[in-house]
Parts: structure tokens; sequence; C-alpha cells
């Protein structure tokens, strides 16, 4: 289970924006009707959006509200899911996957870029504030190993060299493109013709 | 070795594109209305006699899975769960399907929905696959525009909608109850089975709950024939399989072959080979951490499929192959692995929730050269009174790949540790929470 830190400035009140409130009628219209508590994670993402990238205690509140549960439910929701930010990060969140695959391919290398151009410590805001870092669990990209997620986007096969690229560009507030950094196609394999000294790869296999 | 005309995932690289007419090119919705038309006991008679095994990592067959459902709808509406939960590491093959060939996961929930007699469909997707969700949305929206869902769903007279659901970065969401708990609105913590869900599942009705490859890959298998997918791969072992290269070898990828292949082929002929020759392998994890790691010898004969996996006691699991060589430390490696259950657990059987921490710890200070000969036990201990004894079969999960490892290199953790039991020492050491007691003044 991950720690969850509770900031401690808190705003006093959260509504709902008149745009994200339809978005809210929609979602809701997913589930059936009776049950509405299904809709607390698409909420609590919608609150986390609207509030740059963080949920705060008087969200919470407004969604229990909002689908009449009792507030005790959407706080172990927004508690026990790592994805929910409850304190504020950057604008540029960077994701760095450290799990064996991504770890036997070199992640601690990215590690030491975050630390080095970020924050010392995970989770601390980047000195212009405009980006923060933490450590995550298996982003499901492994093959594409190692690999960072910025916000939405996966960053993958990375090295040391573009992973600082990488960084500067966001926090120059200009991010680099998503996608693979040695320039191949999705998972497919990498038409590299000697390997181990013999040729065992078949273009025609693709 | 598989031929192309046999693959079932042509797209798996994105190099015919993904949106509904290029994948119409690719024969996704051709004879959909037959299939349907040939009636419920036909589809799950199918499937059943195809042997088509989940894709999911426990390896149940599906056509079983399909029949637990009531024949009959009752007072309650049948639901169908696709599972796309994808968080096993050493695992991406379904994000590949949710972009690329999104299709065939629609039209396979639309035939397996009226084979269990679901109306409505959830997608459950991990939340950090936001653009691969995104894409799924785009794809069911085309989908809608060519009437091939909604009402009277591509002309069988069956309604039937899709709905995605984000989960938000629990890797227990993967286990069935657990989804079944979050798409609830509950914290992702399993359920106690029996009931299963077949028959008590999301909002207490039937659900059935599936992999994405399994379900993606219905529409083929029913089309081409029950015979055609159980003469790929062995017997009780069919059909194709996404297999996923990642780890210490020249070029990782996402492969689609036959069950039963053997590992050493997949390495070799698709990812280019063990970085530093095959000689230089240390070992294998063959189906995501969760299962238990093969060495060298047993790499060089070893066939991927369910039941040969099972008798080198590891499994298939998901196919997620991670491939260590011996540049690495795999003690370090799997301590990496136990880390990783301990901050998964949900917290909610005490074995599990302690135990996942206790084997980190243990693994994590072998790895430094600080663990006694008695700590090897302990930590054996530890891993069987784990296993066993939890709601789900995360327990299992968490303990396998670190009994795998006791297994074959116990030799390589016993050179690590030395004599002097920890306590003995004067060293601050936080997670030993009673070492106050050993100071003098507090004794």
């Amino acid at each position: 289970m991950t720690l969850k830190t509770i900031y401690e400035k808190q705003p006093e009140v959260f509504k709902f924006s008149d745009k994200n409130l339809k978005i809210a009628e929609d979602i809701l219209k997913k589930y059936p009707q009776d049950r509405k508590k299904s809709a607390v994670m698409p909420l609590l993402y919608l609150a986390q959006k609207q509030n740059e990238n963080w949920i705060p205690l008087s969200a919470m509140k407004y969604i229990a509200k909002y689908l009449s549960i009792p507030y005790i439910k959407v706080y172990e929701v927004a508690t026990f899911y790592s994805m929910y930010n409850l304190s504020p990060v950057g604008k540029y969140l960077v994701q760095v996957c450290t799990t064996s695959p991504c770890l036997i391919r070199g992640a601690d290398k990215l590690l030491k870029v975050c630390k080095e151009k970020i924050s010392t410590n995970e989770k601390e805001l980047s000195e212009n504030k405009k980006c923060s870092w933490m450590e995550v669990e298996c982003l499901g990209a492994c093959v594409n190993a190692p690999m960072i997620q910025v916000n939405e986007d996966y960053y993958e096969d990375l090295d040391e060299k573009n992973t600082r690229e990488i960084i500067e560009s966001l926090l120059k507030d200009k991010p680099l493109k998503p996608g693979s950094y040695r320039g191949r196609k999705n998972t497919s394999p990498e038409n590299i013709q000697n390997f181990n000294g013999k040729i065992n790869y078949d273009q025609n296999r693709r | 070795m598989i031929k192309t005309e046999d693959k079932i995932f042509k797209n798996l690289y994105n190099q015919y594109g993904w949106d509904i007419e290029s994948s119409l090119k690719r024969e996704d919705w051709k004879d959909t209305k037959v299939i349907i038309s040939k009636g419920r006991e036909w589809i799950i008679n199918e499937v059943k006699k195809s042997e088509l095994r989940g894709r999911g990592g426990a390896g149940f067959p599906t056509g079983l899975k399909w029949s637990f459902a009531p024949k009959e709808v009752g007072s309650r509406p049948h639901y169908l769960v696709i599972n796309a939960d994808e968080s096993e590491p050493g695992t991406c093959k379904d994000r590949d399907i949710l972009r690329f060939e999104p299709q065939k996961l629609i039209e396979g929930c639309l035939i397996s929905g009226y084979a269990v007699n679901a109306h409505v469909c959830y997608i459950y997707i991990r939340g950090e696959y936001f653009n691969e969700g995104k894409r799924l949305q785009e794809a069911i929206n085309q989908a809608y525009e060519k009437k091939f869902l909604g009402k009277n769903a591509y002309g069988t007279g069956w309604d039937f909608d899709i709905y995605i659901h984000y989960g938000a970065g629990a890797y227990i969401c993967g286990e069935e109850t657990a989804l079944l708990e979050s798409l609830e609105g509950n914290k992702g913590q399993p359920r106690l089975k029996p009931p299963f869900p077949a028959l008590v599942g999301l909002y207490g009705c039937p659900t059935i709950v599936n992999n994405v490859e399994t379900i993606a890959v219905i529409p083929t298998l029913l089309r081409r024939g029950s015979k055609w997918f159980s003469s790929l791969g062995k017997p009780k072992n069919t059909g194709t399989k996404i297999f996923c290269i990642s780890g210490n070898v020249n070029s990782p990828c996402n492969v689609e072959e036959e069950m039963g292949i053997p590992l050493k082929d997949l390495i070799e002929k698709y990812a280019g080979g063990v970085i530093g020759g095959w000689d230089n392998l240390q070992a294998v994890i063959p189906g995501g951490s969760s299962m238990p790691l093969l060495p060298k010898k047993i790499c060089d004969t070893i066939t991927m499929d369910f039941d040969s996996l099972t008798k080198v006691k590891s499994g298939l699991g998901t196919a997620g192959i991670v491939v260590i060589n011996k540049d690495q430390d795999i003690i370090k490696c799997m301590a990496r692995i136990a880390k990783f259950y301990k901050h998964e657990s949900c917290g909610q059987c005490t074995p599990c929730r302690e135990g996942s921490g206790w084997m980190w710890r243990i693994l994590e200070r072998t790895a430094r050269g600080d663990s006694t000969f008695s700590d090897i036990d302990l930590l054996s201990d530890v891993t069987k009174q784990i296993e066993g004894h939890t709601i789900c079969a995360f327990g299992e999960g968490s303990a396998w790949p670190v009994q795998g490892l006791l297994r074959h290199f116990r030799k390589e953790i016993e050179k690590r540790c030395s004599g002097t039991p920890i306590v003995k020492k004067k060293r601050n050491v936080p997670y030993l929470i009673d070492q106050h007691l050993l100071e003098k003044d507090n004794a």
C-alpha cells in the first residue's frame, strides 16, 4: 500500500465547473440508476483534472454529496488508489517505472537524471514549480523499457541522454513528443541484422 | 512456428491502421450476424471444443466459464466485464490490442455478450492507459456509427452497449472480484469465493469476467472454427498467444506465436537473442512476475504452454517473458519484485499484507549481504505462510517468485550470507522494531 499524505493547505470550497457538471452527468449515465456510487472513480478523476492535477478534501466532500454517499466512502477510494494525487504535483508529473523489467534495462539511470534535474526527493516540485517526479510500479510497457510517463503520455526506449533532453524540455514548458526514442514502430522487433555475430532475424517475419 | 495466415492479430504493430475501415479490410466484423444466428449453445460449444484457455494468467477454460452463467435471465440482468487492467510486470500485450486491434475486442464483446445473455459490457482499463482508453473509445464510437453496437447491434436483434471504466493504479484490481468491487466504486479488495462472479458478480448479478486477449480471439476462432484453433499449439494448450519478451535481450518485442513454442526459439528468433549470447543467460521469468523463475538449464528445452510450465513448477501466466542475464544481480532483481508486491498488496489479509513486507526486507538485506543463514529458512517459511492463506491469488503471486529463487538460486543466496545473526551486531536497522530492547538502557 502507498503512503498518502493529505496536503496541509486545503482550499475551502470546491465545485465542478459548468462544463464538468455536464461531463459528470454523462458519466452517471454509464451506470445503472440505482448504482450511482460506481461513478466515484471517474468523478475523482474529473475533480483532479479541474484542480490542477490534485484532489482537495473539499472535492471529496462535494463528490460525496453529488452522489449522495457518505464522505468516508469517497475518502477511502481516493486514498486507496495510487493515481489520485492528494497533494499538489507539478504541471508535468514525471512517473518513472522502476519495476524489474525496467530496472534491468537501466531505470536507475533515469532516476538519477530526475534527481539531478527536478528535485532530490520524489514528490517535490522543481525550482520553477513546473515539474515533479515519482517512482511508480510497472506501467505496462515492459517491452519498451526503460520508460517514463509524463502526465498521460508514454516516453519509451529511453537512455540517460534522451531522458535528460525530455526533462529539460518539460522544465522549459515545451514538451518533446512522446513515443519510442529509438525510432521503432511500437512493440515490433527492431531490425538489427547482426546479433551476437550471427544473422538470425528474418525480414519476412515482421 | 506460426504461419502468417494463422496469425489472429495481424495489426499488432499498427502496420495497417487501427480504424474501423482498415480493420474491416482485415475481416473484422465479417459474418458476425451468421455466427450469432447460430445461437448461444453453438457458440459456447465451439469455444469449449476449441479448448481456449483464459489469457489473463490462470488459464481457466473459457467455454466452461461461460457455461456457469445461468441459462435464462432471471430477475437480475447479466453483465460482461472485460479485464484490461494489465499491470503484471513483464506484460504489455493487452495494450497493443487496445491500441491497434480494438475492433477485434469490440466484436468479441458483442459475441460473448450475446453468448452469456449480457446487454451491457464494462471494459475496465488501468488508469495509466489513458491514451489507449481514448483510442478504444474512438473505436467504440466508430462501431456505434456503423450500428455494430447499440440497439439491435449489427442487425442481430440483440441490444448491446459497451462502457469504459478507468482504474486508478491498483495492481490488485486485475483480480476479478477486486475489479468488480472497484467497478462498484469501492476500494479494490477481493471478495471471498464462492459465490463466483458467474452467479453473484457485479451489483450482485451474474457476471462473466474475461481478459482482453481471450475476448479478442473469439471472433476469429468462431469464423475459422474450433478445429482450426485447436490444430494450433498442443492438446489442452491450443491456439496462438501474444508473447512479450522484455529484459536483457537485444531486441525486446511483442510477438504472436503458437502455444508450445520453445522458449529458446522465441528469444533467439524474435528477440534477437540474450545480450552477451545464450550462455550469458542467468534466468527467465516465463509468465509475468508472479511466476517462479527458471534457471538456464530448464530454459534450454522448455516449451511455452500452460502444462509444460506447470510441470517445472512455474506457469505460463500472462506470457510476459523477462530475460535476466548474468550481468544482473538476480537477488536484487527479485527483491525489486518483492517490493512491487509489498507496494501493491491491498491490505485485506494479514499474511499477505505483512508477509510481502517481510519478504522484501529479507531479500533486500540479502542483496546487501547483511543476512544470516537462518534468514534463508525464515524467508522460505514466510512464503509458505502466505501461500494458500489469503482470499485471492495475490498471496501465491507474491510468494511463488521468492520460492522460485530459493529453489534454483539457493547457493547464490548462501554466498551472500554471513554467519553472525543480525541482532548481535550493534547496528541501527530500522526494520527490527524491537531493537531498542537490545540496548542496555532499555532492557
